[in-house]
């Protein structure tokens, strides 16, 4: 049964996106794309290092892996849309991860920046896939502009917090018509599990892999859960009761 | 003349081209984006691009990112 993760009419595969930042080797790399499945990567853009061996860019070739270049360290629409351009033409792709970040200490997502250039970057071809607050109506501004995804963070990028504002992604989830990806703060695989359960269509993760004291493990368990929770969410679970409600049949009961 | 390529000031000799410059910095220009003075330069358009004095060329590539 075919329940694969399409954005923009184009069918990406796994439900699990992977960030390849934070990792010590391309060895690592190589390893938890093995091990998660993914079949969508994120890169950033940097200046050219020519003593560098060894691209990013072989090692998701080397595994048919999609490139979902990001505008990481963007601080205002400006620099967002030159990165995703030079983005574009370096990795001849009009996809994109949006991230326009306000400051170091939080990286959080810098909303007026951020809807200017999403909107700027649609009007350029882009398919502008944007990281942003776990604000239901930032989230609806960003569809509303043509953004074919939506990124919701669950808690600040790194931190390992999990998902602060579980409520706030389901109002998302509940109103949203393209894909909405929970982005950032899963720490551990019971926080993508719980993204899926919400209703997301896909989970985003780094560093809670590349950082895990065994990435290729983490990366494994991260996989399991993305695919168990989407399925918990797909059978549908039971209302929360504020009291107890036997299994067992109540009738038929021995007078003993 | 004199240009700022990737925050580095470097002689290069009058009348160098883009593709000039990129093919004397880079191994290879696969998966390379230029920009120059804060616009992209199209990968079509650097072999007729000729250079100025002062300009400012970032070469950019894809590396490890979240």
């Amino acid at each position: 049964m075919s329940d694969e993760l399409v954005v923009a009419g184009e069918k990406v595969g796994s439900r699990l996106i992977l960030g390849t930042g934070g990792a010590p080797s391309m060895q690592v790399i190589d390893e938890v794309i093995a091990a998660s499945g993914t079949s969508l990567c994120t890169v950033s853009m940097r200046r050219v290092d020519p003593s560098t061996t060894g691209s990013v860019l072989d090692v998701l070739a080397h595994h048919g892996v999609r490139v979902l270049p990001n505008t990481a360290g963007c601080r205002t629409a400006r620099e967002a849309v030159l990165t995703a351009q030079l983005a574009r033409e370096a990795l001849e792709t009009d996809w994109v991860k949006l991230e326009v970040v306000a400051d170091d200490d939080t990286l959080l997502p810098d909303a007026v920046e951020l809807l200017d250039a999403a909107e700027r970057l649609v009007a350029d071809g882009f398919k502008v896939f944007p990281y942003t607050n776990d604000d239901p109506i930032l989230a609806r501004r960003l569809q509303r502009v043509g953004c074919v995804a939506v990124m919701p963070l669950g808690a600040p990028i790194g931190s390992g917090l999990g998902i602060l504002n579980p409520h706030n992604i389901e109002l998302i989830v509940a109103e949203a018509e393209v894909p909405v990806v929970l982005d950032a703060g899963v720490g551990t695989a019971s926080d993508a599990a719980l993204a899926m359960e919400l209703g997301c269509d896909a989970v985003l993760l780094a560093s809670a892999v590349t950082r895990a004291q065994q990435p290729a493990l983490m990366a494994a368990a991260m996989a399991s859960a993305v695919a168990a929770g989407r399925l918990a969410r797909r059978a549908g679970r039971i209302p929360k009761r504020e009291h107890a409600r036997a299994s067992s049949p109540t009738t038929g009961m021995a007078v003993l | 003349m004199i240009l700022t390529i990737n925050g580095e000031r470097r002689e290069f000799a009058d009348g160098a081209t883009l593709a000039d410059l990129v093919a004397a910095t880079l191994p290879t220009d696969r998966g390379v984006a230029v920009a120059v003075d804060g616009e992209v330069a199209p990968r079509g358009t650097w072999a007729g691009l000729a250079l100025r004095d002062g300009q400012a060329i970032e070469l950019l590539t894809a590396v490890q990112g979240g």
